[in-house]
């Protein structure tokens, strides 16, 4: 064991903390089946993370990851879940065990390959003796901001970050396609001159658009709600059988 | 198995962490706690990425220059937050975490969650297509439907 | 008229141009402590999906409308790029910062910063269109799921 873990002991009693904590989130996750309470876990367990990324010195990881994973993300899983259902069904334990033994053996070849890591924190690992330290150097010199990691993330790797900036905007671009600006994409519907037009072939559809969001005054809710469920659940079964019929 | 425990716990941390994410995938049948199951994988990637870069006693790479003079690494002093370590005490020269990881992880997660994003209404449309987002019942109609198709011809 | 959710409205009201201020220094003092435009662009979308669940998506799209969300998501790709554009013309490497002053440091700065624009740019109006899309879908869960 390192000199300087011994000087750095409470930090170490926090990681063990924040590690123990990530596990039992972790565990607990595979266990629920209120797809509500696992989101919530999705972001606990987020920003749990981000506090180890604290601890890790990567502090703009850290605030990204308490921005994005347990802010944005939690309320788009929230949004995808009131689409969607709110629980799942069980898994009967005879569709568990395959997984369970691939997932067993991987991780126990992943434990058997630690043995070839670099210890924690250590300085001299090829890891931290390569280009990563370079650019400390470097960014003193030559970009004089005190920032390392937004000089490294906007000038030495500005491709990735382009890159990066295009897959985004291509994900967003994926997202208004598949669901449409205005939650109205998909769903067969067009307005020309302010009046709409559904297919007489997906009732449900049609039903089931009573408001659009958009913000044009035009649309109306022309529907009328089905009366119950279950007659839901059939006129979309027979909706898929249609599909299927053509 | 000692040096296991003692220097390189954060791996069996992070592979077991990484291992429940895997399996939360592989064995759920439910799509959005499957996608919460990746993002679960996902993070402790992003841990794993981030306890290589760590060094101990190491500061965040943040370099605190004073004056105008900012070109000599060497005269840099130390005014960070955080207390200073003994190591770096004594080299005179602040120690500091390894940026590179940082950079690559930082983007990540922002592309993770417009990724996240693509997938979360894929399940939407999928939910409104097919009324569940269990995949057994997917399965089922799939079947359905195309013997109907065989049927047809 | 009893309004059952007056605290929340009052609190968000107050906290959301400081959430929206907090955003613009984590975008400006990026370079000197941990921020950028990721995390700006982010926090800067939070505030507006905050104002969306509190007052509802109607609202939200009034104070933020859906043709700005198209154009800003673009705007953001193009300014990165427009970057190394000018670089181009300026006679350097694509996004080699340092033609943009005389002296190359300063070059550096304006380079960071006009690319961390875009990235805030992007990014902001990439996560308020996605949670435009998702929240302004009308949820089919039948009732006896709810």
């Amino acid at each position: 064991m390192m000199l300087a873990s011994y000087a750095t002991a409470p930090t170490i009693i926090l990681d063990l903390a924040l590690m123990a904590i990530l596990i039992i989130v972790a565990f607990s996750i595979v266990r629920m089946r209120s797809l509500f309470a696992i989101v919530m876990l999705q972001g606990v367990y987020s920003l749990v993370s981000a506090a180890w990324f604290v601890s890790l010195d990567a502090v703009d990881v850290a605030f990204t990851e308490a921005a994005v994973g347990a802010g944005v993300s939690t309320v788009l899983m929230l949004a995808a879940m009131l689409l969607a259902n709110r629980k799942s069904d069980p898994v009967p334990i005879s569709k568990q065990i395959a997984p369970l033994l691939v997932v067993i053996f991987a991780g126990l070849a992943m434990f058997y390959a630690i043995g070839d890591m670099p210890a924690y924190g250590d300085v001299n690992s090829p890891a931290n003796t390569g280009v990563g330290m370079d650019y400390i150097d470097r960014t003193t010199k030559e970009i004089h901001i005190p920032n390392v990691v937004t000089a490294v993330l906007a000038s030495y790797r500005g491709y990735d970050t382009f890159g990066e900036a295009v897959v985004i905007f291509s994900a967003g671009l994926g997202v208004l396609l598949l669901l449409g600006l205005n939650g109205n994409a998909g769903r067969w519907t067009a307005s020309p001159s302010g009046q709409n037009i559904y297919p007489p072939m997906a009732p449900s559809a049609n039903s089931r658009l009573s408001v659009s969001s958009d913000n044009s005054k035009s649309v109306t809710s022309s529907a009328v709600k089905e009366p119950s469920s279950s007659t839901t659940r059939k006129s979309k079964r027979k909706r898929f059988k249609d599909k299927g019929n053509n | 198995m000692l040096s296991l425990l003692l220097d390189q716990y954060n791996y069996a941390v992070v592979i077991i962490l990484m291992m429940t994410g895997l399996y939360v995938v592989f064995a759920s049948r439910n799509l959005i706690k499957k996608l919460v199951g990746l993002s679960i994988f996902q993070t402790s990637v992003f841990l794993l990425y981030i306890t290589i870069g760590k060094v101990s006693g190491g500061q965040p790479p943040i370099v605190e220059s004073h004056g105008s003079d900012h070109a000599n690494s060497e005269t840099l002093l130390f005014a960070s937050i955080g207390e200073v370590d003994s190591v770096a005490q004594s080299s005179s020269e602040v120690l500091y975490s390894n940026p590179l990881p940082h950079v690559l992880i930082l983007t990540a997660i922002v592309v993770g969650v417009a990724t996240l994003a693509i997938g979360l209404s894929l399940v939407v449309r999928v939910r409104e297509v097919y009324g569940t987002i269990e995949e057994d019942k997917i399965e089922e109609y799939d079947r359905i439907y195309y013997k109907e198709i065989l049927e047809r011809q | 008229m009893h309004d059952p959710h007056v605290i929340l409205k009052v609190i968000s009201k107050f906290l959301v141009p400081f959430i929206a201020l907090f955003a613009f220094y984590v975008q400006f003092h990026g370079d000197f402590g941990p921020g950028g435009g990721f995390q700006a662009g982010v926090i800067l979308a939070a505030a507006v999906i905050l104002y969306a669940l509190i007052f509802g998506l109607d609202a939200a799209k009034k104070a933020f409308p859906p043709s700005w969300v198209r154009v800003g998501m673009s705007l953001g790709v193009l300014l990165y790029g427009g970057t190394g554009v000018l670089t181009w013309i300026l006679g350097g490497d694509f996004l080699s910062y340092g033609v943009l002053a005389h002296d190359p440091a300063h070059g550096q700065h304006y380079g960071i910063i006009a690319v961390e624009l875009g990235i805030l740019c992007s990014v902001t109006n990439v996560m308020i269109a996605i949670f435009y899309a998702f929240g302004s879908r009308q949820p089919e869960v039948d009732e006896d799921n709810w």
